[in-house]
């Protein structure tokens, strides 16, 4: 499952990342690994750093201290050859001025040594049928795919993509994750920020929590910040007729105190089955349904929001 | 009151979500080191051209003020002040509605070259467009001389055009001898106003202020220089303010060029000398001040 972590296969480098604006530390000692191939995810809120982060790593900005390579390079250093293997698309960006969609596509195509046909990109991103069309009068969702076609003409080995569907409705949103998703077909690595926690789960093969500008946790999707280990959360209502006093030993051992509402208990259990066990012959026994009993893992958000208020009260 | 008052005011531009001038101090200064041979950016600015003035001719803007308003204030002003009367120049008389021929191909070379660069330099830079090229392996100077070959080429057409109209409206046509001056003042007028439009749009916060400002600076400009009233008419004053701005003399040297009076070749060395200058200061700040990066004002 995990792949081997040669220094081939790593696609961007970072150690020891600093930047400051005047008296302002945006980012504060950051280190990273992507390894090509992978579609890597870069969490944070906004004003964590993110941005910023990207932005070096896309040779906009001079950073204030640390070492970056990107493809081998330095991207602060980097010349167009080395542009040539990236695509970014912009957190920020209109489509090109009165000129349509294919017209677009083509002025970019131009800008690269060796461009994928035009046509076959605009099929990619699903804009075949807009080809024609006056890109600004393109919708949201569109326009970001239009966006996603000019990144990919030159046919990049590594992709930036900085908050691609923020402002999408939820439609727009999985046609985008199934775009991006494909792209792991052709081979193309991805660094991709966002901040909402599904987006990462649903791509990522692994994520980097940044808070602050500093990185707070790393890992994949389903083990990041302990998630895989950290207890579960068991609510149920006490049947009708029964009392707390009438739960057997081990669901009352588990019981969270002061977090059940009315007749709704919550329980926490690093192994739920102890737990749930008792409980159902409990239940059975009395001849009751537990109707409303929920058993989950936190979620990658609740992983998150408990990541980045600790570094929030860590910093204030 | 005191001296102390003095110290306060150095650090006080820094913010914390860093829109602020040491941010931009940090930004969009990684220059690469790696220059692209010059064959690939005469080739790439050929690539780009095409694209510009095929969106240049689609605005509706951009062929309003650009194409359609010098014709307009030629006909206007040619049949309005025209009549009998005779404007002095250099050598003579000519008819008041001949002389506004090459006035308004200044305003036409200037609107395109300098008004409309400025506002679609300004719009592109502020909406990501300059930003997300910056990512491609395209060099900047292919892009900025393909955008200035776009407005070389609407100069030359907007002076074709006015030429025609001052030939079939009111007889006047520029001799042949004149004619390589002509084409010379034009590119070279041209040239110099795009150079001096990167420098201003390098100033300008925002696409809103864009078209005021540019019609703030030329406005004026043009009352003194010859473009609407003839400088023979107006306060020596005036003329002389006029003296120091690049636009009287681009008016000077292409009334040179077109007045039959002229003798000789018709080129108006130290007008174009003087706009060339212009051009060259205009480049240089833009050379130093040019950004990709939207400023978001």
């Amino acid at each position: 499952m995990t792949r081997a972590g040669t220094t081939e296969d790593v696609v961007i480098r970072v150690c020891g990342l600093r930047m400051r604006y005047g008296p302002f530390e945006a980012v504060r000692g950051v280190d990273l690994e992507v390894r090509r191939g992978e579609i890597f995810a870069f969490l944070g809120p906004n004003g964590a750093g993110k941005t910023t982060t990207v932005e070096i790593l896309e040779g906009y900005r001079r950073r204030t201290a640390g070492e970056v390579s990107v493809l081998g390079e330095d991207p602060q250093r980097a010349g167009p050859a080395w542009r040539a293997r990236i695509g970014v698309v912009l957190q920020e960006s209109q489509p090109e001025r009165d000129l349509t969609v294919a017209e677009c596509v083509r002025l970019y195509a131009g800008y690269y040594p060796a461009p994928r046909p035009v046509g076959e990109v605009l099929e990619l991103v699903g804009l075949a049928e807009q080809a024609d069309s006056t890109a600004t009068r393109l919708s949201g969702g569109q326009r970001r795919r239009l966006d996603v076609a000019l990144s990919l003409v030159g046919d990049p080995e590594l992709l930036f993509l900085d908050e691609p569907t923020t402002g999408f409705d939820p439609s727009a949103r999985r046609a985008a994750w199934d775009m991006i998703a494909g792209l792991r077909s052709l081979g193309v690595t991805v660094f991709l920020t966002t901040h909402f926690m599904d987006e990462a789960e649903h791509l990522a093969d692994r994520v980097t929590v940044i808070a602050d500008g500093l990185i707070v946790a790393e890992g994949t999707p389903e083990t990041i910040g302990g998630r895989e280990r950290a207890a579960a959360e068991i609510r149920f209502s006490l049947p009708p007729g029964t009392a707390l006093a009438d739960l057997p030993a081990p669901v009352l051992a588990a019981l969270a105190d002061g977090e059940g509402d009315g007749a709704r208990l919550l329980l926490r259990a690093d192994r739920p089955l102890t737990v749930l066990g008792p409980l159902a012959g409990w239940a059975e026994s009395l001849g009751h349904d537990l109707l409303d009993l929920e058993v989950r893992r936190p979620s990658l958000e609740d992983v998150y929001l408990a990541l980045t208020a600790n570094e929030r009260e860590a910093a204030a | 009151m005191t001296s102390t008052n003095g110290t306060t005011s150095t650090n006080g531009t820094t913010s914390t979500n860093g829109t602020t001038a040491a941010h931009r101090a940090a930004t969009d200064r990684t220059t690469s080191t790696h220059r692209a041979p010059p064959g690939d950016v005469a080739r790439l600015a050929l690539h780009q051209f095409p694209y510009d003035l095929r969106a240049f001719l689609r605005n509706p803007q951009s062929r309003f003020f650009t194409l359609a308003l010098p014709v307009l204030f030629l006909v206007i002003f040619a049949s309005v002040f025209g009549g009998h009367n005779t404007v002095k120049v250099p050598g003579g008389t000519i008819d008041t509605s001949v002389y506004y021929v090459p006035g308004i191909i200044a305003l036409g070379i200037i609107g395109a070259s300098f008004v409309n660069l400025v506002i679609s330099v300004t719009a592109q830079r502020e909406a990501g467009v300059l930003k997300r090229r910056r990512a491609t392996p395209v060099p900047a100077a292919s892009v900025i001389a393909g955008r200035a070959l776009t407005a070389v080429v609407v100069a030359v057409v907007i002076t074709t055009l006015l030429l025609v109209i001052g030939w079939a409206l009111y007889g006047a046509h520029i001799p042949a001898r004149t004619a390589p001056a002509m084409a010379v003042t034009v590119v070279l007028g041209a040239l110099s106003f795009c150079c001096l439009g990167y420098a201003l749009a390098s100033v300008i916060r925002n696409e809103d202020a864009a078209q005021p400002v540019t019609q703030a600076v030329m406005l004026p400009l043009y009352f003194i220089s010859g473009v609407f009233i003839a400088s023979s008419v107006l306060p020596r004053w005036l003329v002389d303010i006029a003296n120091v701005f690049p636009v009287h003399h681009l008016v000077a040297a292409l009334l040179t060029a077109y007045n039959p009076h002229t003798t000789g070749a018709g080129f108006a060395w130290t007008d174009l000398l003087i706009v060339a200058a212009w051009g060259l200061g205009g480049l240089l700040i833009a050379l130093r001040r040019f950004s990709w990066l939207p400023r978001g004002g």
